[in-house]
């Protein structure tokens, strides 16, 4: 068991992945002599090579568009977009090659494919490096899109995905980079996609975010808890597929739900949530659905002033659960 | 089938037949003949309403039909587009298999799922292709990485594509990144002059697809793309080239495009008579069929009963797919993902 941070926890993972299986391969932009802008793979291509730690040329389009082949191959390529941002130049091949491959093909060929990226504000990256990217792609049957929040889930859902036999779209949220430690244990280990976390039980609402949020989350059940207030925390680590086990379960014992994600609320991973809960445990219900999400803006801007005004805080989680708690 | 006149004489070409058997020049002739008449076929079926789509690849036949003969089955890898039914039978694909795309039988190589002419095999070493154009390009160039960095020497990734296709970001980003890594690849660009209704003109200013190749630092090939033994050299050249570590190589065949873009078209709105009538001088098919008769690879009589073959097993082969089942309404469900998966309903 070691102590690491999100950055060091998908280093190590990736490091293993490559030294375990000689299929694995990293290609993205800065990822060779660079080691990536946020160092995750430093020095992966002196002991690995160039030919496994793959300095692509700026077009993310084909950072995936080859990865998709070589998975079709048998490889088991792991795609880097340098920031969630700069995604859009790959969407048919997210959407429209990768996600389909298996299911066009009547499973002649697959893409067992990771694409890792950091989305994600709060740090000052302005409109083109604080995107959160994951509901322009939860709509895609074929796709799995995880967002861990905490180092021992990186890891493991990290392997899990490596190990998965379709594609996946891994979201490492940019500020839990440094900001989150945890104790990470030793060894292979794997995390199944589609299982959400209960991170704090409590018997007065449910909470359900993924990412960042779920550590700001977390801090507001504990602050209600100090108050006597009993609120019960669900990470979903993985958007899809989506454990709707576990947030039915929890939503019919406490009967109140808030959803909060970083993300705008139009058409956000929440809506699914709510949609889903309503069409399925209305009647459980004794308050209505809320979402505390980003206002319906582009995005955040470089001022911290908007950028504090796009994203929300424990202060604010804990005034929502209140609320709801109350209601 | 023998020739008419001396001024068609005239255009006959020294015959170069680059070391093709005649038992191979022969298999490329039923490649052609195959095509064309599995083509009409779907053409026809569509007109007599008992299937909703069909495309056309007519005026393809030579390239083609060059193509498959410079492919390895059974260790190349062929990505191809759309429009390659020639490609994909010449390297081994079925008129039981085209039918069964055609009517959209739970026995299509996808289970009933895409258009026509988007099969996919590995045992034919044959990619799985959406419609979405020049996407398939980087797919190709990720398999030749796959088998470079596997050091198999003796394989080679061909990847095809319309002239439209290298208009597509994806098309560059593809041969830019096969040139750096020196990957086993060859980009065959059959250059019809047309997509859909935009024509070559406003598709691109230089109008010669090939001598891009220079500014990605590989070689550029152009090649009479009606000429089935010439493409089959710049091909199997290129491959050659490709599989021996030599790195990629950009060949364009021109060639044109003689019926609309699918039976959903109509290139009487944009295209005129006297164009379509004055490039059909120029078809491959019996071109082909008048070389190997005048230079004594087939009688006049043996074609004859090749296209009467070929025929005949298009009839049968669509009399068996059409007594086929659809697939089920179940198997809308199926290989989603690996696992288990219930959709959400």
């Amino acid at each position: 068991m070691a102590v690491m941070n999100n950055v060091e926890a998908v280093r190590a993972t990736l490091y293993d992945a490559l030294k375990n299986d000689d299929r694995t391969l990293i290609l993205g932009e800065d990822v060779g002599a660079r080691g990536n802008v946020f160092l995750i793979t430093k020095d992966f291509v002196n002991e690995f090579g160039p030919e496994r730690v793959i300095d692509t040329p700026i077009a993310e389009a084909s950072i995936v568009g080859i990865a998709v082949g070589m998975a079709m191959e048998g490889l088991r390529p792991i795609a880097e977009i340098q920031f969630a941002d700069f995604i859009y130049p790959a969407f048919n091949q997210i959407v429209g090659e990768a996600a389909k491959t298996r299911y066009r093909s009547n499973g002649e060929y697959t893409c067992p494919l990771v694409i890792r990226t950091p989305y994600g504000g709060g740090v000052r990256g302005a409109l083109s490096h604080s995107v959160s990217i994951e509901a322009l792609f939860y709509h895609v049957p074929g796709l799995k899109i995880v967002a861990p929040a905490f180092p021992a889930d990186v890891k493991g859902l990290l392997n899990a995905s490596i190990d998965d036999p379709d594609p996946v779209l891994f979201l490492e949220h940019k500020k839990t980079y440094r900001l989150i430690k945890g104790e990470v244990p030793d060894g292979h280990y794997t995390i199944p996609l589609g299982k959400a976390n209960v991170l704090k039980e409590g018997s007065a609402l449910t909470v359900v975010s993924y990412g960042l949020y779920v550590h700001w989350a977390l801090e507001a059940a504990q602050k209600l808890q100090e108050e006597g207030l009993s609120v019960e925390v669900i990470d979903l680590r993985s958007i899809r597929p989506m454990d709707k086990a576990t947030i039915l379960e929890s939503v019919r014992k406490t009967r109140k739900l808030l959803i909060v994600h970083e993300d705008n609320k139009f058409g956000g991973i929440g809506a699914e949530i709510s949609a889903m809960v309503a069409e399925e445990a209305l009647f459980d219900l004794d308050a209505p659905i809320r979402r505390l999400c980003a206002p319906d803006v582009p995005a955040m801007g470089y001022a911290l002033p908007l950028e504090e005004e796009y994203m929300s805080s424990p202060a604010e989680m804990a005034d929502a659960m209140r609320e709801m708690v109350r209601f | 089938m023998a020739t008419k006149s001396s001024a068609s004489a005239k255009h006959v070409p020294a015959f170069e037949r680059h070391g093709l058997s005649d038992e191979q020049l022969v298999s490329m002739l039923r490649t052609m003949l195959m095509q064309r008449t599995l083509e009409s076929r779907g053409f026809q079926l569509n007109r007599q309403g008992k299937i909703p789509f069909a495309s056309a690849s007519e005026g393809h036949e030579a390239v083609q039909a060059g193509a498959a003969m410079a492919f390895h089955r059974g260790s190349d890898i062929l990505v191809p587009y759309y429009r390659d039914l020639g490609l994909d039978l010449g390297i081994g694909l079925s008129a039981d298999e085209v039918l069964l795309s055609l009517f959209a039988r739970a026995g299509d190589l996808s289970g009933g799922r895409q258009f026509p002419h988007h099969y996919a095999s590995r045992e034919l070493g044959l990619h799985s292709i959406s419609s979405v154009i020049a996407a398939q390009l980087p797919h190709a160039a990720g398999a030749a990485y796959a088998i470079k960095l596997r050091k198999q020497t003796g394989r080679a990734v061909l990847v095809t594509f319309g002239d439209g296709a290298t208009s597509e970001g994806e098309w560059h980003e593809s041969l830019n990144f096969a040139a750096i890594h020196a990957l086993p690849i060859v980009f065959l660009c059959e250059n019809n002059e047309w997509a859909i209704s935009t024509p070559l003109s406003k598709q691109m200013a230089q109008p010669d697809v090939h001598k891009r190749a220079a500014g990605y630092g590989m070689p550029g090939v152009a090649v009479d793309g009606m000429n089935p033994v010439a493409c089959y050299k710049a091909v199997a050249d290129a491959m050659e080239r490709a599989r021996s570590g030599g790195g990629p190589t950009l060949v364009e065949a021109k060639c044109y495009r003689f019926l609309s873009h699918t039976t959903d078209d109509d290139d009487r709105t944009y295209r005129s008579r006297e164009e379509v009538d004055e490039r059909r001088k120029n078809d491959p098919v019996p071109a082909f069929e008048r070389l190997l008769i005048e230079n004594g690879v087939l009688t006049a009589d043996a074609v004859a009963e090749l296209k009467r073959e070929i025929l005949t097993e298009t009839n049968e082969a669509t009399d068996r797919a059409e007594a086929m089942p659809y697939p089920l309404p179940r198997d809308l469900y199926s290989k989603v993902y690996a696992d288990t998966y219930e959709p959400w309903r």
